[in-house]
């Protein structure tokens, strides 16, 4: 039973990890033009593929996606924190269901069609804000060639498709909480938002736990679609866009040069990895019973 | 739970002003979430000529069906990818709604001598994976993903989080009894999991079922990778990439088209196409949103707990 998966395991996951020898050769297409025969007859190259590392556009990338998504776990856990108690605390259950469902849609949109949504509000030539714009006699600002409005954007974006999904999941650990608790607080004399502080947001700290476990584990991995499509991997703006997944793929795209791309997807992985480790084995010595594994 | 929520928010409440205020603070933001959506669908009702007039606006100086008439009289390729998009999605979820459950059902079974290992063996891939360079490499030259439908469904069809969503689903919803019964009354190991077991896991399938074709709807980046010179079978949402990028996508490769619908092409209405275009793709995720949401929150949750 465990058969097709298992081999789909293999084939897709763990032959690729064989592959990372990739990034420390000077992989071509040898003849005949066959995987492995690529890789074996590929000549090494040590650890030149990772040179990349001392160039100024690698430290812009790196920091662009740790602070990125450094500000935005941040941002999205308290905002999606408080929007959660906020529902829940709602006497009108009819609206809260519909102020839930309305958050949690952009969820399911691709990042194609929220670039989409925004190209609507910044294109050049017809976009809303530029065209306001022009209607007042000021001159257009041309968003996909200025860097200054880009992280703002960016993050709006990553809100806009984010929180209501980590709100959806915050209001169903708050639902979760036994309402005796609510009531033995309310006896004690603590007032509402005492009930929240001691009852709601201890109740739900499991949750967050893990929720930040595995964002912090995923801080070197940031999310493609949204850096690529949104900003319509324009250049000018690649001081403020650039994130390493859209280094790896931009690099295999434009220059082909796989052995550097793999070197800097195989960083990232090995880094990754790492984070993941060790938030998990930090989360076990404070609390065990919320780390991942 | 509803019903305990209810008495939560019921008991000794915040007060009116409170209220008023989380009233605002939600519905604001609720609305900002489906305010572009909204504002597309008007950008596709309006004429050109506002769009050329005051760009794109709420209040458009006034509409138009053109772009839709546009997407209907240029048939071809359009319709093609939107069939794509279908076709992916169903095909995908299919298939990989019965991996996911041929693999987790074993996993959940406590007399599975090799639960342990393959448990291992999916899970280690959410921690580590070899890269984007890598894996492409293995998926187009040495298993022929390249410029079909296969490469398009292939790398997607096995997620280790939906294994884990499905193996809790097993495990709450399943007691280890019913398959001994079953196991008693000499019933195979097959029959007994579609016969005995998959009736009573339905909403765990029905949730790891939209969230798989979700990934499958929206996908696009596996045709950024893999569809270099087939764009017959691209979806519709790597078509809209293409037309952001290239706005005279549908002209130039006028030769995806019929001949009067080449002829068409030349003088697109091709902004207001494009958002037409859009609200093709959103609309039958809005249509179904309402139904499947509640799966869709179940799977979630469960997976993230247990993740």
């Amino acid at each position: 039973m465990v058969m097709p998966g298992a081999i789909w395991l293999l084939l897709i996951r763990y032959l690729p990890m064989l592959g990372v020898v990739i990034a420390f050769k000077n992989y071509k297409a040898q003849k005949p033009n066959t995987f492995w025969n690529n890789l074996i007859k590929s000549d090494w190259v040590g650890l030149k593929n990772f040179q990349f590392l001392s160039s100024p556009a690698t430290a812009t990338m790196i920091r662009n996606t740790l602070a990125y998504n450094a500000v935005w776990i941040a941002l999205v856990l308290v905002i999606a924190v408080t929007f959660a108690v906020m529902m829940s605390e709602l006497k009108n259950r009819f609206m809260a269901k519909a102020y839930q469902t309305m958050m949690f849609f952009p969820y399911f949109l691709s990042w194609v069609v929220a670039s989409y949504f925004v190209l609507a509000f910044l294109d050049p030539t017809s976009g809303m804000i530029p065209s306001i714009q022009k209607s007042l006699g000021l001159k257009p600002t041309q968003f996909y060639m200025t860097t200054t409005w880009w992280p703002l954007i960016l993050t709006l974006s990553n809100l806009w498709k984010n929180v209501g999904y980590s709100s959806v999941l915050y209001l169903a650990a708050i639902t979760g909480i036994d309402t005796t608790l609510y009531e033995a607080a309310a006896v004690d004399g603590a007032t509402k938002p005492q009930q929240v502080w001691h009852v709601t947001l201890p109740g739900i700290r499991p949750m967050i736990v893990i929720l930040l476990i595995m964002s912090v584990g995923k801080i070197f991995n940031a999310d493609f679609g949204l850096f690529y499509n949104v900003p319509q991997n324009s250049g000018p703006l690649y001081p403020v866009t650039q994130v390493i997944d859209t280094y790896v793929y931009n690099t295999y795209a434009n220059t082909h040069n796989m052995g550097m791309s793999a070197a800097a997807g195989l960083l990232q992985s090995v880094v990754g990895c790492l984070c993941i480790v060790a938030t998990n084995a930090i989360v076990s010595r404070i609390d065990s019973e919320s780390a991942l594994f | 739970m509803q019903k305990a929520q209810r008495q939560h928010a019921g008991l000794n409440a915040f007060g009116p002003g409170a209220q008023a205020l989380f009233h605002g603070v939600l519905g604001l933001f609720a609305l900002l979430c489906i305010l572009p959506f909204a504002f597309v669908i008007v950008i596709s009702f309006t004429s050109e000529d506002s769009i050329r007039q005051i760009g794109y606006s709420f209040a458009p100086l006034s509409w138009s069906t053109q772009a839709y008439g546009y997407v209907f009289a240029l048939g071809g390729a359009l319709w093609r990818s939107y069939f794509n998009s279908f076709l992916i999605t169903v095909v995908g979820t299919l298939l990989s709604v019965s991996i996911c459950v041929l693999y987790s059902y074993p996993l959940y079974r406590k007399d599975f001598r090799y639960r342990g290992f393959f448990n291992f063996l999916s899970f280690f891939t959410m921690i580590f994976g070899g890269g984007l360079v890598p894996t492409f490499v293995v998926c187009k030259t040495l298993l022929g993903l390249s410029d079909n439908y296969a490469a398009l469904i292939v790398p997607l069809l096995f997620s280790p989080f939906n294994v884990i969503v499905m193996r809790t689903f097993f495990q709450t919803t399943v007691p280890g009894e019913l398959i001994e019964a079953a196991t008693i009354d000499g019933a195979g190991e097959y029959r007994t999991l579609l016969q005995v077991v998959l009736p009573v896991v339905k909403p765990g399938i029905a949730t790891i079922a939209l969230l798989n074709a979700l990934a499958f709807w929206n996908e696009w980046f596996l045709s950024l990778l893999y569809i270099t010179k087939n764009m017959d079978v691209i979806p519709l949402q790597y078509l809209l990439m293409r037309m952001q990028r290239n706005a005279d996508f549908l002209a130039k490769n006028a030769g995806m088209l019929g001949a009067d619908a080449a002829k068409a092409a030349r003088n697109l209405p091709s902004q207001s196409l494009k958002m037409a275009l859009v609200v093709f793709i959103v609309v039958p995720i809005a249509c179904a949103y309402p139904f499947f949401q509640r799966y869709v929150v179940a799977g979630l949750t469960v997976g993230s707990v247990k993740g």
